[in-house]
C-alpha cells in the first residue's frame, strides 16, 4: 500500500478545506488535500453563490456582519477572477415593515459596512423587474462569487507549489497512536484502492460530515446539524444586482445573479443526515411564492433545477468548555489537544461561505501552533492563480470572447458559451472521465437546456479523446442525464417542460440511450 | 376590426399530423387551411416513419404489436385508430414522397418489419419506414455486412467514433474514420453540410477524398446531410462513387430528412389547394354552444379570424407549448381549452426522481371520443401528439399516430361533409 507522509492532511474539499491547503502552502508547509467526491461538490458547491456584505447580519450578529464585509474586501481582491461585483439592495417590500430599514443602517454603520438609502425610484431604474411596491430601499456591496472556479483556483495555486490535491478519495479510517492522530487511510472512490496518509497535523474540514470524521478519531461530541436549505435557478437573470428582503434574515428572501442564472433562495430545516438531498414540494411552492414578492411574474419565469445545501450549524456538546469553541464566531475551531486531549487534530466547522478564508487563517494558525511554529497567514494580499490582473467577472466576458472568434471557435455549448478547446482542454487538465466534474468546471450544461445538445457533444469528444471507451462514455452520457433529472423533475412546470420533452425527444428519441449496448453506468459515488 | 376568412376546414399545427390531415382534406376537396405558431416536430425528428419500435420490449413486426397493445391500452391513440387505419397511412404517406418534391426520393419499408437503425450515439433503433437514404444502415437483417462510419471535426452534433465503437459492442462490424470538411463558420450544423451535398461538384471531390480513407468496409454510413434540395441525387451519386452503399444517420436537431417530410407535406397541401399559414398563433377562441365557431390568431402583428365547420387541432404537446402545466401545477389546453386527459390527480406525483421510469404526466393529451372528437367541442378532431395516451418518444410510435390520426381525422370531416351535401341534394 502506498504511504504518503505530510505535514498537514486536509480532509474535506470544499471551500475552507481548500482553503486550508492554500493557506497551509503559502507558509511553507506540505498539504495533502482530500474529498470523498470532487472539489466543491458539497455545501461550498450547492449555494447561490452569494457573498455577504454583511448586511444581512447587520442587526442580527454584529460580529459576523463585520467578518464579512472585511472578507468580501479581500476576496474582491485576492479572487477577482471568481467574483462579480453586481452589488446588493435591500428592498422593503409590503410584505416587510418598513422601520426595519433603519435598524439595518444603524447596524450597518455600526458593523462598517457599506449602506446608502435610495431613492424607490432609482432602485427601481436599475432593477425594472423588482416589486414596484417596495417603500425603501438600500445599497450594499453584495456580490456573487464562482465557487467551483475560486476552489481550483486554490488547489491549483496549492498544487503548483507542491500539495497533492486527490478528489474521489474518501478517509476510510483516522489513524491514532495513543492520544496522537497520525494520519488516515483513503480509498480511491474509482479504482478501490487505498492509501495511508501520516500526517503532523490533520484537520477535519468536512463541514456538515465533521461530527462522522470526529467519530473516525474517537472523539465524542462533536455535533454538527445538517441545516437544510434548497434553491431554485431560474434560467435568466431577473435581477442583475443581488436582491435581499429588507427584514430579519429568513426563508426565500435572498435572489442572487451569478453567470447566466439568477438564484432564489433559501430555506432551513435540521436534518438528521448531511446527506439528505430530498427536496419537499411545499419547500418548492413556498420559495416560488417567495420569489414572486420580489419579482412579479417570477412564477412565469422558467425554473431550470432545484438543489439542497446543508449547512454545518456546530453544537458543541462540551458547551461548558467554551475555551475551544470562540463563542462569538459563527465558525467553530475545535482544537482536540485542549478540548479532548487528543494532539495532531483539528476541525473547523459551521460559518459561512463569505468567510471561507478566515476560517482557514484561523485554522492554519491553529496548525501553526501545534507545530510550534509561527508563520503569518499570506492569503490577505497572495492573489489567487487567474486574478492576477485584479479583474473581477462581468457578465457578457464569455460572449465577449465568442464575439470575437465568431467564425472560428465550435460552441459545444450554447447557453453558457462553452467553446471546444475549452472542454477539450479541461478533459486533459482534470484527466477526468465524469462529466460532472466538466460541468462544475466550465458549467457546461448549466443553462437553460439542462444538457439537451452539449451532453451528447461533450460525451463524443471524451470518447474521441481516448479518455473513455464507448461503455464508459455511454455510462457518464446516462449518469450525467439521470444527475440532471433528479434537480430538474421538482421543478418542472411551464416553458421548461417543454425544454425538457425536447431532450427527452432527443435522447430517448433520436438518440435511443435506453437502449444502448448494456451498459454499467461509470459509478462515482456521490 | 378584423376581417374574417371561412374554410370548410381549419387545421391547428403543422406538424406531420397536421399537414397530413390538411393535405387529405384538401385531395379529398375541402377547402382547408392550415394555421401554425410555428413549424412542427418534423424538424427534430430523425425524419422515420416510427410506427412502435417499443412495447416496451423491442418490436419486430408493429402491424402485430399495435393490435396487443390496442388491447392492453385501450387509453392508447392506437386503440382507436386501428391498425388497418395506421397501414394506409403509411402507404398513402410513402405515395406521396414518391409524387412529392424530392425527386426519386422515396421511403423503403412496411408496418409488418421494423428496421433497426443506428443512432448517433451507436444505439440501434427500430423503425418502421425509413428514407432510402437510411435503409442500408439496416441491421435487424445481421447480414448488412461492415459499417464504416464517418465523421466530421466539423459537425460538432455527430460523434462517427462513438457511434462506431456501440455498434461493434452490439455485434456489428464497425469502426470510424474521420474526413475534413471545410466550413466557413466553426459551428455549422448539418443543414449548411448537406446544402453543399447539394453541389455535384462539390460532392465529386468529397467521395474522391473519402474513397481514399475506406477499405474492405461493405457499408458507409454518414451523418444525415445527404442533401437539402436533391437528396435522392447526392445519395446515388455517393453510392456509385464509393461503389457500395451508403447510409445516414440521424443526429441532433436541426433533422434534415426531417425537413423534407416537412417538405413533402407542404408541397402535397399546397398542390391538393390548401394554405398554409405559419407564424399565426391561436391567440382566441369563439364559441357557440357546444362548437367552436372561429379562432383568431396574430401574425405579424397583425390579426386575423378564421371560421369553419370544423377544426382539426394538431397543434401538439408539451414540448410544443400547446399543453402546459403551471406552476401551479394545473394542465391547461392553451390552444383551445379544452379538457384534458391523462394528468395525474391532485397531490400525486407528476414526475418520477429515475430519469428513464415512465413520468406520470407523459401522457397527457385533450380528451377525446372513440371518433377523435374533443369532449369538450364536438366540432374539432384531434390528432398526432395531442392526443392522449401515448409516450411516442419512448414508444417510437410519434409518425404513426400522426400519420393515421391526421388521415383518419380527413376521412371523418370528407365523410360528414359528403353525408350532408348528400342531404342538400
Amino acid at each position: 500500500m502506498t504511504t504518503l507522509a505530510t505535514d498537514v492532511l486536509v480532509i474535506g474539499g470544499g471551500a475552507t478545506g481548500a482553503g486550508v491547503a492554500w493557506d497551509s502552502v503559502l507558509r511553507g508547509f506540505d498539504v495533502v488535500l482530500v474529498d470523498r467526491a470532487d472539489l466543491a461538490e458539497g455545501t461550498s458547491g450547492r449555494f447561490h453563490g452569494m457573498i455577504h456584505s454583511g448586511g444581512r447580519y447587520a442587526v442580527k450578529d454584529p460580529s459576523a456582519a463585520k467578518e464579512c464585509i472585511h472578507e468580501n474586501r479581500i476576496l474582491r481582491h485576492v479572487a477577482a477572477d471568481c467574483i462579480e461585483d453586481t452589488g446588493g439592495f435591500f428592498v422593503s417590500t409590503p410584505w416587510d415593515d418598513p422601520a426595519y430599514g433603519d435598524r439595518l443602517l444603524e447596524g450597518c454603520k455600526a458593523t462598517g459596512v457599506d449602506c446608502e438609502e435610495l431613492s424607490v425610484a432609482t432602485a427601481l431604474r436599475e432593477e425594472p423587474r423588482l416589486n414596484p411596491g417596495i417603500s425603501r430601499a438600500f445599497r450594499v456591496p453584495d456580490a456573487n462569487i464562482d465557487v467551483w472556479k475560486t476552489v481550483w483556483a486554490m488547489a491549483r495555486g496549492a498544487q503548483e507549489r507542491g500539495a497533492r490535491v486527490l478528489p474521489y478519495h474518501a478517509v476510510v479510517a483516522i489513524h491514532r497512536t495513543g492520544d496522537q492522530v497520525t494520519g488516515a487511510r483513503l480509498r480511491d472512490a474509482r479504482t478501490g484502492d487505498e492509501l495511508d496518509v501520516e500526517a503532523r497535523v490533520t484537520v477535519n474540514a468536512s463541514g456538515a460530515w465533521a461530527g462522522q470524521i470526529a467519530d473516525m478519531a474517537g472523539i465524542e461530541g462533536v455535533r454538527v446539524f445538517p441545516g437544510r436549505g434548497i434553491m431554485i435557478a431560474m434560467n435568466h437573470r431577473l435581477v442583475n444586482t443581488v436582491v435581499n428582503r429588507c427584514e430579519m434574515p429568513g426563508d426565500g428572501d435572498i435572489i442572487v445573479p451569478i453567470r447566466t442564472v439568477c438564484v432564489v433562495g433559501t430555506t432551513d430545516q435540521v436534518t438528521e443526515d448531511p446527506d439528505d438531498q430530498r427536496v419537499m414540494q411545499d419547500e418548492v411552492d413556498a420559495l416560488l411564492d417567495d420569489g414572486e414578492k420580489l419579482v412579479p411574474g417570477f412564477r412565469q419565469a422558467r425554473a431550470l433545477r432545484v438543489w439542497t445545501g446543508v449547512r454545518p450549524l456546530f453544537e458543541d456538546a462540551k458547551a461548558s468548555d467554551t475555551a475551544t469553541r470562540d463563542i462569538t464566531r459563527a465558525h467553530a475551531l475545535l482544537d482536540h489537544a485542549q478540548r479532548d486531549g487528543v494532539d495532531g487534530f483539528i476541525t473547523i466547522t459551521g460559518g459561512k461561505l463569505t468567510t471561507f478564508r478566515l476560517m482557514a487563517e484561523d485554522t492554519v494558525d491553529a496548525v501553526c501552533k501545534h507545530l510550534g511554529v509561527d508563520r503569518p497567514c499570506a492569503t490577505k494580499t497572495e492573489v489567487l492563480p487567474g486574478s492576477e490582473e485584479g479583474q473581477t467577472y462581468h457578465l457578457g466576458e464569455r460572449l465577449g470572447r465568442k464575439e470575437a472568434l465568431l467564425a472560428d471557435e465550435q460552441l459545444i455549448c450554447e447557453c453558457e458559451l462553452v467553446p471546444r478547446w475549452k472542454v477539450e482542454q479541461a478533459i486533459e487538465r482534470r484527466a477526468t472521465t465524469n462529466l460532472d466534474d466538466i460541468r462544475r468546471l466550465l458549467r457546461l450544461g448549466m443553462g437553460p437546456c439542462q444538457g439537451g445538445f452539449c451532453i451528447y457533444r461533450a460525451a463524443g469528444i471524451l470518447h474521441g479523446l481516448d479518455h473513455l471507451d464507448a461503455e464508459q462514455a455511454d455510462g457518464a452520457l446516462l449518469q450525467f442525464l439521470k444527475e440532471r433529472w433528479k434537480g430538474i423533475w421538482p421543478v418542472l412546470y411551464g416553458d421548461q417542460l417543454r425544454q425538457a420533452r425536447l431532450d427527452d425527444w432527443i435522447f430517448q428519441g433520436v438518440l435511443d440511450v435506453e437502449h444502448l449496448p448494456v451498459t454499467q453506468a461509470e459509478q462515482v459515488p456521490a | 376590426m378584423r376581417g374574417e376568412l371561412h374554410y370548410d376546414v381549419v387545421v391547428i399545427g403543422a406538424g406531420t399530423a397536421g399537414l397530413t390531415a390538411g393535405a387529405r382534406l384538401a385531395e379529398g376537396g375541402a377547402r382547408v387551411c392550415v394555421v401554425a405558431k410555428g413549424v412542427g416536430s418534423t424538424h427534430l425528428a430523425p425524419g422515420t416513419i416510427d410506427v412502435l419500435g417499443y412495447a416496451p420490449g423491442r418490436v419486430s413486426s408493429p402491424a402485430a404489436a399495435i393490435e396487443e397493445l390496442a388491447a392492453a391500452r385501450p387509453d392508447h391513440p392506437y386503440a382507436l385508430l386501428g391498425v388497418d387505419t395506421v397501414t394506409e397511412a403509411v402507404r398513402w404517406f410513402a405515395s406521396t414522397v414518391e409524387s412529392g418534391p424530392l425527386p426519386g426520393y422515396r421511403y423503403i419499408g412496411e408496418t409488418e418489419k421494423n428496421l433497426l437503425l443506428p443512432t448517433a450515439v451507436g444505439a440501434l433503433r427500430p423503425s418502421a419506414l425509413v428514407p432510402e437514404t437510411m435503409a442500408a444502415g439496416d441491421m435487424a437483417g445481421g447480414n448488412g455486412g461492415s459499417v464504416c462510419i464517418v465523421g466530421t471535426r466539423s459537425l460538432r452534433d455527430f460523434h462517427g467514433a462513438l457511434c462506431a465503437t456501440n455498434l461493434t459492442r452490439a455485434g456489428v462490424e464497425a469502426r470510424a474514420v474521420d474526413i475534413e470538411i471545410e466550413v466557413t463558420r466553426a459551428d455549422e450544423n448539418a443543414l449548411g453540410l448537406a446544402r453543399r451535398f447539394d453541389d455535384p461538384a462539390w460532392r465529386a471531390a468529397f467521395a474522391a477524398r473519402l474513397a481514399l480513407k475506406l477499405g474492405a468496409d461493405q457499408r458507409v454510413g454518414l451523418p444525415a446531410m445527404l442533401g437539402a434540395r436533391d437528396p435522392h441525387g447526392a445519395w446515388s451519386d455517393l453510392e456509385q462513387r464509393l461503389g457500395r452503399p451508403v447510409f445516414e444517420i440521424p443526429t441532433l436537431p436541426p433533422s434534415v430528412p426531417g425537413m423534407r417530410v416537412f417538405e413533402t407535406l407542404r408541397t402535397a397541401l399546397r398542390r391538393a389547394g390548401g394554405r398554409l399559414i405559419i407564424g399565426a398563433e391561436v391567440v382566441d377562441v369563439e364559441r357557440d354552444g357546444a362548437r367552436i365557431r372561429s379562432v383568431a390568431t396574430t401574425a405579424a402583428g397583425h390579426e386575423a379570424s378564421y371560421s369553419a365547420p370544423w377544426f382539426v387541432l394538431a397543434a401538439g404537446s408539451f414540448s410544443s407549448g400547446a399543453i402546459a402545466l403551471d406552476s401551479r401545477w394545473e394542465t391547461h389546453d392553451q390552444v383551445l381549452g379544452l379538457p384534458l386527459r391523462g394528468a395525474p390527480a391532485t397531490g400525486e406525483p407528476r414526475f418520477v426522481g429515475d430519469y428513464l421510469a415512465e413520468q406520470p404526466m407523459a401522457r397527457v393529451g385533450v380528451a377525446v371520443g372513440a371518433d377523435l372528437r374533443a369532449d369538450g367541442a364536438e366540432n374539432v378532431l384531434v390528432v398526432g401528439a395531442a392526443l392522449p395516451g401515448a409516450v411516442s418518444w419512448r414508444e417510437m410510435s410519434g409518425e404513426g399516430i400522426a400519420l393515421a390520426s391526421g388521415s383518419r381525422a380527413a376521412q371523418h370531416v370528407l365523410a360528414q361533409a359528403g353525408a350532408s351535401a348528400g342531404a342538400a341534394a
